[in-house]
């Protein structure tokens, strides 16, 4: 909260009202590059979910369909929003807009770039976990107020898969942290700058540290693979969509939702897919950084150097979500008792031993560490 | 200015919601106002510089222990109206335990205050480098170790102890084996069988 000593105010306001309104103004550009993004982004869920089963996809509205999420937009939002009459009125509506706010507040502490982001949280990741460990309560909130049998056994099942998953992450994101030795995620980024050999999935290319780099490599690559799936599983994305699991529970907590409620749950689902997929490229692949070096060794001016940083960032996340759309497409859904194994007999203790053998890594092999080690 | 709106904005609503949590009729409306306390609590928190202990605060208690009670409350079917009965009675008792609380805490405040004068700073705010995460660790894994380590294995115990009263050792359950599941070979699974026309599998 504190406005730079030699920032001039464009407008005679109070130096902090002015902050305030330049605040503001991030977060709105953010939102409208997310959701127009989403846009196309959901777009393009289903043309690869469509390539995969030889179908062409929506191909109707504009070229390529491509003005097919802005009609399916239109369609939601001129419909009627029927409430249940056994519901309970105010959690009903609470849940969606929850679901769609929660979605939101996660990207405040995500670095498109370097020094573009809205909040530079000293506890950044910590923030990100726990918005991500919210989102648990839409769901669940809309499956109870729906008063009706599919969306409360929905609610429930997402609640403990959420709950379940959560633990393997908190692990996972205890390794990178080890690491890197910092909460912030501009330095996390930072930390994975020189090249594809010190992103945290591919440290065991690092062959400067053999052969230290074969144990940090496979351990932080496994990592890397099970935070992915664990991504699947904490935002209910097929094959772990068991809330929503169709030939069981219908469409799950959604069933009774109509119209613009239901869009804004869809909405946030998404958001929330794309802010793993910007958490899985901030811990381990680099961020806004080119495979073979920080992005300022392009050697362009500041707001250049920018541009390309949100464009390489970008780029990561579409590719990301390209994995997530391509799992949604040919992996068969699992079974609820296979999930909760899976979480916790499987992850839980993989994560765990990977947390001690980090910290081995960090205490004894890493270059800095014999340094400490031996200081005191 | 703007951080004392701030406080008397989140003051104010976690007051107002932790009242709430006992006056609301429906309990599922108790749990989630109890949520909302929690998370202005955190807001307060990030305004005193303690951001690290504010996350902890979402993620451990409304991420996980907030999620448990909702999941709970919910499919509990008691008729709450009725056990709120003699909900006027237990008002002694609960002014007692109130007073309690706000005796100790004015306690501590007023010796913290002459300690040396002048509040606890709570963050050391400005004056290091050190973020307040690794200011906690510094004192966390030196001077308070075992108190910590204690706290751990308290915890384990009471995890055990929930496992132990729970766990049944039923016969004749089928339990599902998955790695006979997974090693299984396609030609223990599928038999294929030449049947001649007309005289069936027989």
């Amino acid at each position: 909260m504190n406005p730079s000593a030699d920032y001039v105010p464009l407008i005679n306001l109070p130096v902090e009202w002015e902050w305030t309104l330049m605040k503001t103004g991030q977060v709105l550009a953010i939102m409208v590059l997310l959701l127009i993004s989403l846009a196309f982004l959901l777009l393009f869920d289903r043309k690869v979910w469509a390539a995969v089963q030889l179908r062409k996809g929506p191909n109707v509205v504009g070229p390529f369909g491509l003005l097919q999420s802005f009609a399916d937009f239109f369609k939601f939002v001129f419909k009627e929003i029927v409430i249940p009459a056994g519901a309970n009125k105010t959690v009903f509506i609470l849940a969606p807009l929850l679901t769609f706010v929660l979605a939101f507040v996660g990207w405040a502490v995500v670095p498109w770039a370097p020094d573009v982001v809205i909040a530079d949280l000293n506890v950044g990741i910590l923030f990100l976990f726990a918005i991500s460990s919210l989102g648990v309560y839409g769901i669940i909130m809309g499956g109870w107020a729906s008063n009706s049998k599919y969306p409360f056994l929905g609610g429930l099942r997402s609640a403990a898969q959420m709950v379940s998953y959560e633990v393997s992450i908190g692990f996972i994101i205890i390794t990178v942290l080890l690491l890197v030795g910092s909460l912030n995620l501009t330095t996390i980024v930072d930390a994975q700058a020189q090249g594809i050999w010190m992103w945290n999935g591919f440290r065991i290319f690092n062959f400067a540290e053999f052969p230290a780099n074969i144990l940090v490599g496979v351990v932080m690559f496994a990592m890397l693979v099970m935070f992915f799936v664990s991504a699947l599983a904490e935002t209910n994305r097929p094959p772990f969509d068991l809330p929503e699991a169709e030939s069981e529970l219908v469409a799950g907590y959604q069933v009774e939702y109509s119209s613009t409620p239901y869009l804004l749950f869809m909405i946030g689902e998404y958001l929330n897919i794309v802010l793993m997929c910007a958490m899985i490229n901030i811990l381990f692949l680099g961020g806004w950084h080119l495979p073979w070096g920080p992005v300022e060794s392009l050697g362009l001016d500041p707001f250049w150097t920018s541009f390309i940083a949100m464009g390489v960032f970008y780029v990561k996340i579409w590719m990301l979500f390209f994995m997530f759309a391509m799992v949604k497409a040919i992996v068969p859904r699992y079974r609820y008792d296979q999930l909760m194994r899976l979480g916790w007999k499987i992850f839980l203790p993989t994560s765990l031993v990977a947390v001690v053998a980090i910290g081995y890594y960090v205490t004894f092999l890493a270059p800095a560490a014999s340094a400490t080690v031996a200081g005191g | 200015m703007l951080a004392a709106i701030a406080f008397y904005v989140l003051a104010a609503i976690a007051v107002i919601s932790a009242f709430a949590v006992i006056a609301a009729r429906n309990p599922v409306h108790s749990v989630l106002f109890l949520i909302l306390t929690f998370f202005t609590a955190a807001g307060l928190f990030v305004l005193l510089g303690a951001e690290f202990l504010a996350m902890l605060l979402v993620v451990v208690y409304v991420g996980a222990v907030a999620v448990l009670f909702l999941f709970v409350v919910m499919m509990l079917d008691v008729d709450f109206a009725e056990l709120k009965q003699g909900f006027l009675s237990y008002l002694p008792i609960g002014a007692i335990i109130a007073l309690a609380l706000f005796a100790e805490l004015a306690l501590v405040a007023s010796a913290s205050m002459s300690a040396n004068g002048a509040p606890i700073a709570v963050a050391p705010s400005g004056q290091t480098e050190i973020t307040n995460a690794e200011a906690i660790g510094l004192v966390l894994y030196t001077d308070y170790l075992l108190v910590f380590q204690l706290a751990g294995l308290v915890l384990l115990v009471a995890m055990i102890g929930a496992i132990v009263l729970t766990l049944r050792h039923r016969p004749g359950v089928r339990k599902q084996d998955i790695s006979a599941q997974v090693g299984r070979k396609r030609s223990e699974g599928v038999e294929l069988k030449d049947i001649r026309p007309g005289q069936g599998l027989g």
